[in-house]
């Protein structure tokens, strides 16, 4: 394995580490629910994402061939990220958790109109 | 110099996981708790692929796409069941 | 034809996945994955009742290039201000108006401001016209609308519908 395959690897490791500890330390340290979302959804996913990338250079580079199924994890971690988010703030609205910013009354009255609806069909 | 890297960044998603787990411990409510909990399995993921980068093996692939399907289905539950107060309806 | 292969982007799609995830390209492996990838969309059917149809593919993959630049960008701003003072941010609820009508280009774009800067989709207002994002750290919202309407929504509406 050549030096500049090697900084490369190392880079990607390190900086991979480094953002899905940065997303971390965002929950740990933010002050309310809601921007405390922002640090995991963003930067774990793409944390994650460089030390698969890594994972699979890594791979493919040694002898049994060219290894990409780390590339479905990636994918599959850049589409369920948003949605787990979406759902996540969509519960804390419904359950009213606090926030440094009034929330957005009008926008849960109908959320809870249209579940009651919902709830009123079966 | 990869095997230092691996070190590093072994620290640092163990660090990651600490703070996870202390997020999971204060709360204050339920959705912190999953985000929480959210987190903790994509870090898990990356130690995972870590580990396998660490001892050369792909063996440990089939692990992490699996917590990935199962966390992200737990997520979706959990939500559902905060949302709705059911999970299959 | 069209009853036998209902989505042949979603076939092509599976089979690729299959690929990937037996990790290797065997002609067994090719022909299993060609029979899932027809099975798959032949037998879930029922969850897509819309056609997804790419109008532009060329805008596409330009849309696809801005948003990998913007998550790499978006990574950097949330990590600046993890590590800078949490009260000085300045977090908000936005309603930003979209005139999408597809479903699918609608949850692509919900999906999209998730992933960008300091925003993240909340909630979707019944009537379908508008979106409820949080944003990290906002100084102008006409400007954050604005930007996630021509960055974001034009590509989109050009790409899946016209």
């Amino acid at each position: 394995m050549n030096t500049l395959l090697e900084i490369l690897l190392s880079v990607l490791i390190v900086a991979g580490a480094l953002f899905t500890f940065i997303g971390s330390l965002g929950l740990a340290r933010l002050r309310d629910f809601y921007t405390r979302l922002h640090g995991p959804t963003k930067g774990t996913t793409l944390g994650v994402g460089c030390l698969l990338i890594a994972s699979a250079i890594f791979f493919s580079t040694r002898d049994e061939g060219i290894s990409l199924h780390e590339g479905l994890i990636t994918l599959f971690l850049f589409i369920t990220a948003p949605i787990s988010a979406h759902l996540l703030a969509k519960a804390a609205l419904h359950l009213k958790v606090e926030s440094l910013v009034p929330l957005p009354d009008e926008a849960i009255e109908r959320k809870n109109k249209q579940h009651q609806q919902y709830h009123s069909l079966d | 110099m990869i095997a230092i890297a691996i070190h590093i960044a072994f620290v640092l998603v163990s660090a990651a996981l600490a703070l996870n787990f202390w997020r999971l411990l204060k709360g204050p409510s339920a959705p912190d708790r999953i985000l929480a909990l959210d987190t903790l399995y994509i870090n898990t993921i990356a130690l995972l692929v870590l580990f396998g980068i660490h001892i050369g093996s792909a063996l440990y692939f089939e692990a992490a796409l699996l917590i990935a399907l199962m966390g992200f289905v737990g997520t979706v539950a959990m939500c559902k069941y905060l949302l709705r107060g059911d999970i299959i309806e | 034809m069209q009853r036998l292969l209902p989505h042949p982007l979603l076939t092509v799609l599976l089979t690729l996945i299959w690929l990937l995830l037996s990790n290797s390209i065997a002609l067994g492996q090719l022909v299993l994955g060609m029979l899932l990838g027809w099975a798959i969309p032949f037998f879930a059917l029922p969850f897509w009742p819309d056609k997804v149809k790419v109008h532009k593919p060329l805008t596409l993959l330009k849309f696809t290039y801005i948003l990998l630049h913007d998550i790499v960008e978006a990574n950097f701003i949330v990590a600046a201000r993890i590590l800078g003072n949490p009260a000085k941010l300045r977090p908000a609820f936005i309603v930003v108006p979209i005139d999408l009508d597809s479903d699918f280009a609608m949850s692509i774009l919900a999906n999209t401001t998730c992933l960008t800067p300091g925003s993240l989709s909340a909630l979707l207002a019944p009537d379908r016209k508008s979106i409820l994002v949080h944003a990290m750290d906002v100084e102008d919202e006409e400007a954050f609308i604005r930007t996630i309407k021509t960055r974001y929504e034009q590509p989109l509406k050009e790409i899946f519908e016209e």
